[in-house]
């Protein structure tokens, strides 16, 4: 499939590979400059791959409370929310963003690509008597990550005033084309930026907006996507979740709300008995999604889900997945590359500072 | 797309994009500079030391780029004589200069009848341009 984004990216020289049955570019001038650029200046990222699933209807609010973890009564319009799906044994069916039209009748959800059709099914399957209608046909979204991502912005929407507004994990509608557009403080990378969602066709005239106002805006391809939020320790659906993985093995106990409503999957959870840490390999190497950890007597203690050689940090970082005896600051154990066994440390994620979150100064 | 990667007409290449440059018994290799383009920036090389023995279409070493690993194969059988310590400590050296200054490590060859499995100069090019 493509994006309607699809040629522009050939024509920008896009080295283009398929990921999750979309025609996607996964690096432009390479990897690691891109991402170094985004983490200096600017970026923009076609997501249009992404699903879109909206809730709508007097039953919206409470078919999102069941299957989701995250408390969906605390939105109010205008506010996003990081949440997960999970199945009845409390493994991650999918990690999304829920972004608030109107309280209690009206969201629409962010899935991931490869989980849309699934996690179509999953809310069919279970809906608590709501509306709901599978939208990702119909929106493009395109990611503006950066220091300079506000700065590029302003620039091109009608309401500048209300973005100036806007905090982190908040959106404003906008209009592009006479056409309705979200534009939401959210991202991938850690950095001040944006996701815009908008309608298919309008995508490409909004892209060249913005890459013309700027020399300092890039587009990025999915290599550096990846490397950007591993930085972050941001999950990736696939590797760092999956249907066998809970959200407090995964480290993500502050987006399941327990003691405040029930929920698909809660009843399965426990504390767990492998825990995600990032680590650092102290040796020449790279970790690689898969690869066996060891203690250093040698019995096996997990499996890392992801690994990079860090472009911030010019060092070789990772995710794994972990006996919980080994999730803590400073502990070491191997990780086996390639009959090689070499040293890592635990230490705290993020790897590198996010500046998503703190105030833009406009 | 293939025709911008210059194919040297005196090496010896493999079906993996692996070059060998023969000095009599004595075989320099390297990655091709198509190889290093697809591989993307390379952030990380694994060699072999001296003195180890290497086999002819079997995996002598690892190099990386940020996404990806893949199998460095040597193009024929020996040992290990040199070993370029400048792309370990700096794997740019590869993708910059890949059929130079890049170069891998240096083999001493078991027999010269291992060449006649390696492609000539005519036909790699034919390969990257398929």
């Amino acid at each position: 499939m493509k994006t309607p984004l699809f040629n522009l990216h050939l024509d920008a020289g896009g080295k283009l590979i398929e990921f999750a049955g979309w025609q996607l570019p996964v690096q432009f001038k390479g990897i690691r400059e891109e991402h170094l650029h985004v983490r200096s200046k600017a970026g923009l990222f076609d997501v249009s791959h992404m699903g879109e699933i909206r809730i709508k209807g007097k039953n919206a609010l409470k078919t999102l409370q069941y299957l989701t973890t995250n408390d969906v009564q605390t939105l109010t319009a205008g506010k996003a929310q990081y949440s997960l799906l999970l199945n009845e044994k409390g493994g991650v069916v999918d990690d999304i963003v829920i972004y608030c039209l109107s309280p209690n009748e009206d969201y629409l959800v962010c899935v991931n690509a490869a989980n849309q059709k699934k996690d179509l099914e999953w809310f069919l399957a279970h809906n608590q008597g709501a509306l709901i209608e599978n939208q990702s046909p119909q929106w493009a979204q395109i990611a503006l990550q950066g220091p300079m991502a506000p700065q590029i912005l302003l620039k091109v929407v009608q309401n500048p005033e209300l973005l100036k507004k806007l905090q982190f994990f908040h959106f404003y509608e906008d209009q592009w084309n006479r056409h309705q557009m979200i534009v939401a403080r959210t991202g991938y990378t850690g950095e001040w930026g944006y996701e815009i969602f908008l309608p298919w066709d309008d995508a490409p005239s909004l892209w060249e907006a913005l890459l013309s106002e700027s020399e300092d805006l890039w587009p990025i391809g999915l290599g550096a996507r990846d490397t950007l939020r591993l930085e972050m320790g941001y999950s990736l659906y696939g590797q760092d979740l999956t249907d066998d993985i809970t959200p407090y093995e995964a480290g993500l106990n502050w987006v399941v709300k327990e003691n405040q409503k029930d929920f698909i999957g809660k009843t399965a959870l426990r504390p767990p008995c492998r825990s995600r840490v990032g680590f650092l390999l102290l040796e020449r190497g790279i970790p690689r999604t898969g690869y066996s950890l060891f203690s250093f007597d040698k019995k096996e203690i997990g499996k890392v889900t992801s690994g990079t050689f860090s472009p911030s940090l010019e060092r070789p970082i990772g995710l794994g997945l972990v006996d919980s005896s080994f999730a803590k600051k400073g502990e070491k154990f191997f990780v086996k590359i390639r009959q090689r066994f070499l040293e890592a440390e635990v230490v705290s994620i993020p790897f590198v500072e996010p500046r998503a979150q703190k105030p833009i100064h406009f | 797309m293939s025709a911008k990667f210059h194919v040297p007409e005196e090496n010896y290449y493999t079906k993996d994009h692996e070059w060998a440059l023969v000095d009599e018994n004595l075989v320099t290799v390297g990655i091709t500079n198509y190889a290093q383009d697809s591989l993307g920036e390379i952030v990380y090389v694994e060699l072999p030391e001296t003195g180890q023995k290497v086999t002819q279409h079997e995996p002598f070493g690892v190099v990386e780029s940020v996404k990806a690993a893949s199998d460095l194969i040597a193009p024929v059988s020996g040992t290990v004589v040199e070993v370029n310590d400048a792309v370990q400590s700096d794997p740019g050296l590869i993708n910059d200069d890949p059929m130079n200054e890049g170069w891998l490590i240096k083999i001493e060859m078991d027999t010269e009848k291992e060449l006649a499995q390696l492609l000539k100069a005519p036909d790699y090019r034919k390969l990257i341009e398929a």
